[in-house]
């Protein structure tokens, strides 16, 4: 790789503004970064701090009228793309730099096969014949590591998996030999193992063809794993800037300690997590000092009315803070020490019991909508969680643990199986009956923009169950106990009269704790409560939820799929695999000595800050379709141990210790 | 003068409505979600003019829906009474539309006359004071004051044109009324309750959409006109007549036309379903009624309000496209759709009759002109993804 002094990109100043109603939204406002050939830089940052308006400004697809660059420059191998004529831009525009985007599912053209995608690409700007780009596309598939692309080419994005079509997007973005890549979110809407699949990809590549790559993402473990080097972002500015070794020791700005901290994981289960409190200022009215300082823990008078510049701390590490000496971040040299277990697990008799829960979906074929097979969402599967504990539920997406949830709640039809709650079997009381043991078990849901009702008040929302299970007598007395519950979460109750779409994302999950804690359940389910929110709300959550279960003696069934969330929360967890739980255990057992080879592959495709000589576990391909899982072990055709008794009979459950077990023939 | 008011079925409906949508005007003031976009109708200029223009249009029909008949009087302004001494009103049933316009009313020439003209249209012969026969174009008697000339017994057109207001909206919004409980509540019941419900109401508007609408109206005209044939002693005059025939024809135009709205809305509430602040309510225990009525309608309101403005133009058409095919409103009522059918022979004549076609197409133009205006503002400012905020 030949190196020059110059960089491959170099963004100088840019502004991009945006005309609003409410006066102009400077979403970017003075960035400066380079990025050199053939190096990863990761642009991070919370939501709505303009990470991604910065790559759009790059390509030149800012959308106008509406919103413009006022920048000062980008040089783009030597030429400022914000001079180019639209033509030349367009030249330049998935040809030199090209760009994939978080979602797979709506990137792709449905009515157009995956090859003819690539060829159009591929003709466009290298004017090759038909023939010769056809071929193109079957190697750049093979790159990507699709199996059969000879096959594959003609099929369309229906056809294939989450994963399957990020790889064709990337295929797609690498077709002309780009030397830069914008990669916006690119794995944040796939699963763990599959992000893993992915990021190793991306690092192949770049290192074969020297690409350079514009990362952007807000997950800072995903970082640790790929970028050399970072840019943090805040409030349309970068506020500090490094080296990704010295990154990880020695990041200083109060707000890229915070959102370390602000990180859950193991070692932090006894204590809260460090929150940053308010939100990102509005980017039509930024405060005259620096962004940050009213979020500031460490913010003194000077943050107030001068706007700090970047300034270099030493070589290749610079940060805007009027703070002379920043402390740095402790995490990454942590080493992880052991606290013994706070709680003691398995009560002798437990709040909820779950036994053999099967939730079969029939699938119809035919004129008569016969049914032809089903599929098996939950298939049997027993729990138990005892008072004032957390069992955690962890699995890739269609593993089964959504419907699990509701079904244990009796929210979908259950085909089979017996749920006891506090000694009562609630699959066969009646409708009435259920109706009021509802209040002593709830479920919280992950988006917090579909979970309230756009049409209702927020008092409205949360006295719903209050109404419902008949307590407080009037509409006064109602109103009481909703400002008390908004006061409980951390809401203002002078809210109380507000819509929904009023609130920020973590207020709103807000309201929904407060909406469940309003009928006073005893156990609540929590069905990827934080995956839509920022890590810094997201801490917020959990310090709440724990708080909560503390005071309230609550018990919880966490379904995540984020593994360090769980390490932090939860007491005990169970990994679920197409509708079975594969292993199950206390968190330490289950982190420490991972049984079943799915877990071991789970934890090593999970990025984590810290683990740099970690041995890699790749697994190959994704989760199969409940509708047809394999035969035998559901796992076998992924497990990087798989014996030949694995493909025919489902193993049974071997015992590890009193707590752990696992189902893997492994353990026989 | 004594009157007495005739309560026309249509004009109870009409008077209904008014009230419901006064209610829901209310009710729409204590809610921002619903304040809102209407206050960003109030701001588009363009919505605001068509407003004013349906807004004239709603006020003459509403005049137009009341009816009284007044006591017959002889000659000398004496009251009249029956052989009992009972009271005797006059057969002919007016509206306060007709008051208001009187002059119009009563202008009548003896036959086609051009717009704002002096004189008649066609050459008559004239006895002059001294005996002589001239065959000439006559003076009018009220000349120049006919906006669209007169018709063939020498009615002003203007005023028949203005009568049609009150059959294109009672068509356009009673269909409406009529049909609307009943899409709502299929519509929500068989995306809530899925499985044989649905299957059930799925059946009947899959099975009603595939009869061809011109048929089950003209049928059920036919039938309805075959009725009050037999039972002629059924109907007090005229005008009932008229009205019953208008009547039906909404409900039959709401029974043909319900399925359309129903099918949205199922598939809204399928999708309202999923939909984690319904199933949120489920865990809390709330009913279903409650479910329905707090969650599910609020929601779908809006594809309601839509639906209806849209539909409302159609409806106008329709009704004159029904009444030129014949299977329409009743023949002696006054609408577009009679004045268009009319207007075909005349435009077969020589010289020409235009006026007639001319003023039903300008006021019909308009209503659905204004009608489509207003309707395309709601719908850009009840639709969340054209919400500015």
């Amino acid at each position: 790789m030949k190196m020059n002094n110059d960089p491959l990109l170099s963004v100088k100043d840019l502004r991009t503004c945006f005309r609003t109603t409410n006066g102009l939204a400077r979403a970017v406002d003075g960035i400066s970064f380079d990025i050199p050939a053939g190096k990863t830089l990761a642009l991070v940052g919370e939501s709505g701090c303009g990470k991604s308006v910065t790559a759009l400004s790059i390509m030149r697809l800012i959308q106008e009228p509406a919103g413009y660059i006022a920048g000062d420059r980008i040089i783009f191998q030597g030429q400022d793309l914000l001079k180019l004529s639209k033509r030349k831009m367009r030249e330049i525009r998935g040809n030199r730099i090209s760009m994939i985007f978080q979602e797979p599912m709506t990137s792709l053209n449905p009515v157009m096969t995956i090859g003819e995608q690539i060829m159009e690409v591929i003709q466009l700007h290298r004017g090759l014949s038909k023939k010769e780009a056809l071929g193109l596309a079957v190697e750049m598939l093979n790159q990507v590591k699709i199996p059969d692309p000879a096959i594959r080419i003609s099929e369309y994005p229906h056809q294939l998996s989450g994963g399957m079509k990020q790889r064709v997007m990337i295929a797609i973005a690498l077709s002309c030999e780009p030397d830069l890549l914008i990669a916006d979110e690119p794995t944040t809407s796939l699963d763990v193992t599959v992000q893993a699949q992915i990021l190793m990809l991306m690092k192949e590549l770049q290192q074969k063809e020297g690409t350079a790559i514009l990362l952007i993402t807000h997950d800072i473990a995903v970082v640790y794993e790929v970028a050399d080097y970072i840019t943090v972002m805040y409030a349309g500015r970068a506020i500090e800037q490094a080296k990704r070794s010295r990154f990880f020791r020695h990041a200083c700005h109060p707000y890229t300690t915070r959102l370390f901290e602000s990180l859950p994981s193991m070692d932090k289960r006894n204590e809260q997590l460090s929150t940053i409190p308010g939100r990102v200022p509005d980017p039509t009215r930024y405060p005259e000092g620096c962004r940050f300082a009213d979020r500031c823990h460490l913010a003194f008078d000077r943050c107030n009315k001068e706007d700090p510049k970047m300034r270099f701390i030493e070589k290749g590490h610079s940060i805007a803070c009027h703070l002379e000496n920043a402390p740095a971040i402790s995490t990454a040299t942590a080493t992880i020490t052991r606290k013994t277990e706070g709680r003691a697990t398995y009560t002798s008799s437990p709040l909820v019991s779950v036994k053999d829960l099967k939730i079969y979906y029939p699938i119809r074929k035919g004129l008569l909508k016969s049914i032809v097979g089903h599929v098996k969402a939950v298939d049997g599967i027993d729990i138990s969680i005892g008072q004032g504990e957390t069992l955690a539920l962890v699995g890739e997406s269609g593993c089964g643990k959504t419907t699990m949830g509701r079904g244990i709640l009796r929210l979908i039809d259950i085909t089979c199986g017996t749920i006891h709650f506090n000694n009562i079997d609630i699959m066969h009381i009646s409708g009435s009956k259920l109706r009021r043991l509802r209040k002593d078990m709830q479920i919280m849901f992950q988006d917090p923009y579909g979970s309230l009702n756009p049409r209702m008040m927020v008092n409205q929302i949360i006295s719903e169950g209050l109404i419902s299970q008949g307590i407080g007598g009037n509409k006064k007395e109602r109103d009481n106990i909703v400002k008390e519950l908004m006061d409980q979460v951390g809401l203002d109750p002078g809210m109380i009269h507000r819509y929904p779409h009023e609130f920020s994302g973590g207020q709103r999950q807000r309201i929904g704790i407060a909406r469940f804690l309003a009928v006073k359940p005893k156990f609540v389910v929590c069905d990827e409560v934080t995956s839509a929110l920022d890590v810094s709300v997201q801490a917020q959550i959990l310090n709440l939820l724990k708080t909560l279960q503390q005071r309230e003696d609550l018990s919880y069934l966490f379904i995540t799929h984020n593994l360090s969330v769980v390490t932090y929360i939860a007491d005990l967890v169970a990994v679920m695999y197409l509708g079975k739980i594969v292993e199950r255990g206390t968190i330490r057992e289950v982190f420490d000595t991972p049984g079943h080879p799915y877990t071991q592959a789970l934890l090593a495709a999970s990025p984590c800050i810290g683990e740099d000589g970690r041995k890699k576990i790749f697994l190959e391909g994704e989760v199969p379709s409940p509708v047809n899982p394999p035969e035998g072990c559901h796992f076998h055709p992924r497990c990087p141990k798989v014996m030949p008794g694995c493909r025919k009979v489902y193993p049974g459950q071997y015992s590890l210790s009193e707590t752990h077990s696992t189902r893997c023939w492994l353990y026989e | 003068m004594e009157i007495k008011l005739v309560f026309l079925w249509t004009d109870m409906l009409i008077y209904l409505l008014l009230l419901s949508a006064i209610g829901f005007a209310v009710y729409s003031i204590r809610f921002e979600h619903l304040r809102s976009p209407w206050r960003q109708v109030a701001h588009n200029r363009l919505a605001m003019v068509a407003g004013f223009v349906l807004f004239c249009y709603i006020i003459i029909g509403l005049c137009d829906s009341i009816h009284f008949q007044e006591r017959a009087a002889d000659e000398k302004g004496q009251i009249v009474k029956d052989s009992q001494g009972g009271i005797i009103y006059k057969p002919d049933v007016l509206s306060v539309l007709d008051i208001l316009v009187t002059s119009i009313r009563e202008n009548t020439e003896d036959s086609y006359s051009a717009p704002l003209a002096t004189h008649s249209y066609s050459m008559k012969n004239i006895t002059l004071p001294d005996g002589k026969q001239i065959r000439t174009y006559a003076k009018l008697k009220y000349e120049g004051k006919h906006l669209f000339g007169t018709d063939k017994v020498g009615m002003d057109v203007f005023y028949r044109a203005l009568k049609g207001i009150r059959t294109g909206i009672v068509i356009g919004t009673l269909t409406t009324l009529i049909m609307l409980p009943f899409a709502i509540m299929t519509g929500i019941m068989a995306g809530y309750f899925k499985g044989w419900v649905d299957d059930l109401i799925q059946y009947i508007y899959t099975t009603l959409s595939s009869i061809p609408g011109v048929l089950l109206i003209a049928s059920a005209i036919l039938m309805l006109q075959v009725y009050m044939d037999t039972h002629a002693d059924r109907f007090e005059n005229i005008i009932i007549r008229a009205d019953t025939r208008l009547f039906f024809l909404c409900v039959i135009l709401g029974v043909s036309s319900w399925t359309g709205l129903c099918r949205i809305l199922r598939g809204e509430t399928l999708k309202l379903m999923e939909m984690e602040y319904v199933q949120a309510s489920m865990a809390l225990g709330v009913g279903h009624f409650k479910i329905l009525l707090k969650h599910i309608i609020p929601n779908i309101m809006h594809i309601v309000l839509i639906s209806v403005v849209l539909d409302f133009s159609g409806l106008v058409l329709a009704e004159a496209v029904l009444s030129y095919v014949g299977v329409g409103v009743d023949p002696t009522m006054e609408s577009w759709g009679n004045m268009i059918n009319a207007a075909r022979l005349e435009l077969a004549r020589e010289p020409i009759v235009w006026w007639n076609l001319a003023a039903a197409f300008i006021l019909m133009f308009g209503l659905v002109l204004s009608a489509n205006l207003f309707a395309d503002a709601v719908r850009d400012a009840f639709d969340p993804r054209l919400r500015t905020k």
